[in-house]
């Protein structure tokens, strides 16, 4: 387990870093820098500026500089838009919110989503089966972006429930939708994942095994049957994670919770490429470090994989 | 969401791979046979046929540009502005005064694009890359698959957003952004299937009589990669459509005056407490319609082409 | 009485394309002690039988007729009673004992269970109680490897493990279904002769099943062919392996390879098994039969003859000499 643990982390590094290159050499080849505006700025100015930021150094120190206060300091360096803040401050600023309704969409996703597949697998063909096969099916066209107007529609202004949008602390009419939204595709997806697994090991050989040696079916399900069942959902967790905090930019956008999905499309129409790079490599890491995590949690589950 | 599938067609890929057990009947005829028996499938491609011919005849019969705005209603397009017969907004007006008609068809036809152009570049990208890794294999496959597991791991929506951003928002930059970050399953899969067919008698004896490298791939290996690449393009269409969409609703891909889906439910969504639900539904409507013909074509595909389920 | 006393079995699937029948009025018996072989091709129905028997049919499948286990009836009992059976007075060993374990738990996990489901007993004493029964399947070095997982053994250690599992509660009833078939002819012979000598040692009555012949040979007491879902010919091993009274038997016979007869054709059995979806109305083995008749196209064969040899064949044994 340990040695398995070291191969993936030397995986998970240089992928780190080849983000956070990638993403600054991307910035670089714009055409146009942060500063290019519709009134050009006196040559003296421009220059100034530029050499407040860094940006008169050879790219490879520029290149050095980030990538060192980056992996160093977590430093993303100043917010091209906004003088007087940095890009951590602008994080700091959303990431809690984005990490609340974020962590307890994808709590929501896996446990319903495990829940549901594995009733269905268990009762085929019965109506708990149906109603899990026929929410997998519609909630593939229902994304984060159609979700979230259809639910504001319904709860805001057809029933009057729950507040269109904003975040207020955190308080749970305030989370119910956003939570809703950003995790009904996933959880339709992960059960469907888990039914389809779970039909299979019941099928399998060793589950005859273990009807033959005459365990109640509790026994059966929970302890012979669960774990391999749950594998292929495990392998989704990195992906739906990915997707997931994808969908937090719409998801930040539409109901205003003021994640940092906000921040992130706001520097993408204002090329503030600071705050842009910032976000990008944030996620990038929280991906990278979850679908470490993901493996490891796999290898934990399957004994083939720990040798 | 194209996720969901992966195991499933990676299923296929390996009772494709086998498939050189049964025979007798051709692949092709039959699975077409086993296609039209699939209620959901047949009628998901009359109802595509439908949107795509709807369309393309539709601005002909559409009495407003996609651009004209109706000054009657402007402004008061909760009162004026539903779908009408009379004025000719069949589909009623959007909340700038357009006609929301040919709007629609217009953004369907760029987001159908979008799907069919964007999965093109990651089916020929995705299989070239995969059949080479498969067919060298050794450590150039090991190399090259660890790259693809290395770009796996990165939030390529993010990246797609960056490009555009870097390089302008046109659509084109939106093809390219969308089809080359999406290559990655599509290659995975290809190599699977390349590798396992590389191993079968048929090639082998290929190899044993001397035929090349190039004939064996264009003879024996592309063929009977054909089945699991259309399942997986089928599927790759709507995955397309979605990112797009995606994009699009942030007001980061298809810019104005040209439209899309997304753009359009985003415009719909940004109204909805005005009670112009047409706005959002009626695009809604399209694109759900699409997404469900796709999803159930791609799993009529695959249903109708593994030979082991008959 | 006999330990196990099976009548009229039959086991028929619901499937899309209508009803299949696997087993058609399968009756034996077997008794204390005693060594029972079903031979048969695959897809004749020797496996589906005793499923039918411990309650293990696929959803689709049902059995009727009767399977009396000393002297109670226990086809088509509910679960709940059939797991107090289970694996306590009838247990069972599977072809295939890499896919047939679970890859996901220890060894010591899959054999302790069975001991405290059945015999109420600490996970502890359960351990212990299963070491002993890995020393007992000759698996060396027990007490380590019973903390090892399924992948860990080689292919004749894992079946081991599967007859050490099933031996815990010391059935009165060990079915065997193909043990031998997935290994290597060596490791084939060892499995034999340790289902042998746990005969010998804790009285088990065996059903085996295979379709290997050479199997049978040496370690049966009674043979029972099966074809189609039917039983073809029955009786002591030795004697219906001298002189088999029935064609397919007779086929089958022919069709193991022998050393001591080098550079003779092997005689195969022509044609192919039945299509189970339609059956004919007459011997199952008529259309690959060199002796049928008429009668044996229209009317099946009844099952006849003393208690020790029974035959289903409608013509007499000097007509097929």
């Amino acid at each position: 387990m340990f040695n398995y643990t070291l191969k993936r982390l030397a995986i998970a590094v240089p992928t780190l870093l080849l983000l956070v290159i990638l993403s600054f050499l991307l910035m670089h080849s714009a055409p146009g820098g942060p500063f290019t505006s519709e009134r050009p700025l006196p040559a003296q100015v421009l220059a100034n500026i530029q050499a407040k930021y860094g940006l008169d150094d050879p790219l490879w120190k520029q290149l050095a500089n980030y990538v060192w206060g980056v992996v160093v300091h977590f430093d993303f360096g100043p917010s091209f838009q906004y003088k007087d803040q940095s890009v951590n401050d602008i994080i700091a600023h959303g990431f809690p919110v984005t990490l609340t309704y974020g962590s307890i969409a994808f709590l929501v996703a896996v446990v319903f989503g495990t829940s549901l597949g594995v009733v269905a697998a268990i009762y085929k063909n019965s109506f708990i089966d149906y109603f899990a096969v026929g929410i997998t099916i519609g909630a593939q066209v229902l994304p984060n972006f159609v979700m979230a107007p259809l639910l504001v529609w319904l709860f805001t202004l057809t029933l009057g429930w729950l507040p269109g949008g904003g975040w207020n602390g955190g308080q749970w009419q305030y989370l119910i939708m956003p939570v809703i939204a950003l995790s009904t595709s996933y959880m339709a997806s992960i059960a469907r994942i888990t039914r389809s697994s779970m039909l299979e090991v019941l099928n399998t050989n060793y589950i005859r095994t273990a009807q033959a040696k005459g365990l109640p079916a509790r026994t059966i399900i929970l302890r012979h049957a669960l774990k391999p069942a749950l594998l292929p959902m495990i392998s989704y967790l990195g992906p739906a994670f990915v997707g997931m905090i994808t969908g937090s930019v719409v998801i930040d956008m539409y109901f205003s919770t003021g994640g940092i999905g906000v921040a992130f499309v706001n520097s993408a129409l204002n090329r503030d490429y600071a705050v842009m790079m910032g976000v990008t490599i944030l996620v990038g890491a929280l991906t990278i470090i979850f679908s470490l995590l993901a493996d490891l949690l796999y290898a934990w589950v399957d004994p083939k994989i720990r040798y | 969401m194209i996720v969901a599938n992966r195991d499933k067609i990676q299923k296929l890929a390996e009772n494709l791979a086998d498939m050189d057990d049964i025979k007798g009947r051709s692949l092709w005829t039959d699975a077409r046979k086993r296609f039209l028996k699939n209620k959901a499938a047949t009628a998901s491609v009359v109802a595509l046929l439908l949107i795509v011919l709807i369309s393309f005849i539709g601005p002909f019969f559409a009495v407003w540009t996609n651009q004209q705005i109706d000054w009657d209603i402007l402004g008061s397009a909760a009162e004026l502005g539903a779908p009408n017969f009379v004025n000719g907004h069949y589909f009623g007006v959007d909340d700038s005064g357009r006609d929301l008609f040919s709007r629609v068809l217009q953004g369907t036809r760029i987001s159908l694009m979008v799907g069919v152009i964007g999965a093109g570049i990651a089916v020929i990208v995705g299989t070239l890359y995969g059949a080479t890794a498969g067919y060298v294999g050794g450590r150039t496959d090991q190399i090259m698959m660890r790259i693809v597991d290395i770009l796996m791991s990165i939030p390529y929506m993010f990246v797609i957003i960056l490009l555009l951003v870097v390089f302008g928002k046109s659509i084109s930059m939106l093809f390219v952004g969308i089809g080359l970050l999406s290559w990655l399953d599509m290659s995975r899969i290809v190599r699977g299937q390349t590798l396992s067919l590389k191993n079968k008698e048929f090639v082998e004896a290929a190899q044993a009589t001397g035929v090349s490298d190039f004939k064996i791939i264009t003879r024996h290996i592309i063929p009977n990669l054909l089945g699991i690449v259309a399942v997986y393009a089928t599927l790759l269409v709507p995955a397309m459509i979605l990112t797009e969409s995606f994009i699009s609703f942030l007001g980061l891909g298809v810019q104005e005056p040209q439209t899309s889906w997304g753009a359009l439910i985003n415009q719909g969504a940004g109204t909805i407490q005005y009670g112009t639900e047409w706005q959002l539904l009626i695009p809604l409507m399209f694109f759900v319609v699409t997404l469900f013909s796709f999803f159930f074509i791609g799993d009529g595909l695959r249903d109708a082409l593994d030979p082991k389920d008959r | 009485m006999a330990l196990l006393d099976v009548k009229n079995l039959s086991v028929k699937f619901d499937t899309n394309d209508g009803e299949v029948t696997a087993v058609q009025n399968f009756t034996f018996s077997i008794d204390k002690g005693e060594t029972l072989a079903i031979v048969g091709e695959s897809g004749s129905g020797k496996s589906q039988s005793v499923y039918a028997i411990m309650g293990l049919l696929a959803k689709n499948g049902h059995a009727t007729g009767s399977a009396l286990f000393e002297g109670r009836e226990i086809l088509n009992l509910g679960t709940k009673e059939m797991n107090k059976i289970r694996a306590n007075d009838i247990s069972m060993i599977f072809q295939d004992a890499m896919t047939s374990l679970n890859p996901y738990l220890r060894v010591s996990t899959q054999m302790a269970e069975v001991l405290m489901q059945h015999k109420g007993v600490s996970k502890s004493e359960a351990i212990r109680q299963s070491i002993d029964m890995l020393d007992a399947v000759k698996i060396p070095e027990a007490k380590a490897r019973i903390r090892m997982y399924p992948h860990e053994f080689s292919g004749g250690m894992r079946q081991r493990v599967m007859i050490a599992m099933a031996l815990l509660c010391y059935p009165k009833l060990l079915i065997a279904d193909e043990p031998t078939t997935a290994l290597d002819v060596t490791v084939q012979a060892q499995i034999m002769q340790l289902l042998r000598d746990i005969q010998k040692e804790f009285g088990t009555a065996i059903i085996l099943i295979t379709h290997d012949l050479g199997v049978v040979a040496g370690s049966c007491d009674e043979t029972l062919v099966m074809y189609g879902g039917q039983v073809m010919e029955e009786g002591d091993t030795e004697h219906l392996f001298e002189t088999p009274t029935h064609p397919y038997t007779m086929g089958l016979l022919k069709a193991i390879p022998r050393l001591d007869q080098a550079g003779e054709r092997l005689d195969t059995i022509r044609g192919n098994p039945p299509n189970m979806m339609n059956m004919p109305v007459g011997c199952p083995f008529t259309a690959r039969c060199d002796f049928a008749t008429e009668q044996c196209r229209d009317e099946k064969p009844p099952l006849i003859g003393s208690p020790h040899h029974r035959r289903a064949c409608h013509r007499t044994v000097e007509e097929l000499a």
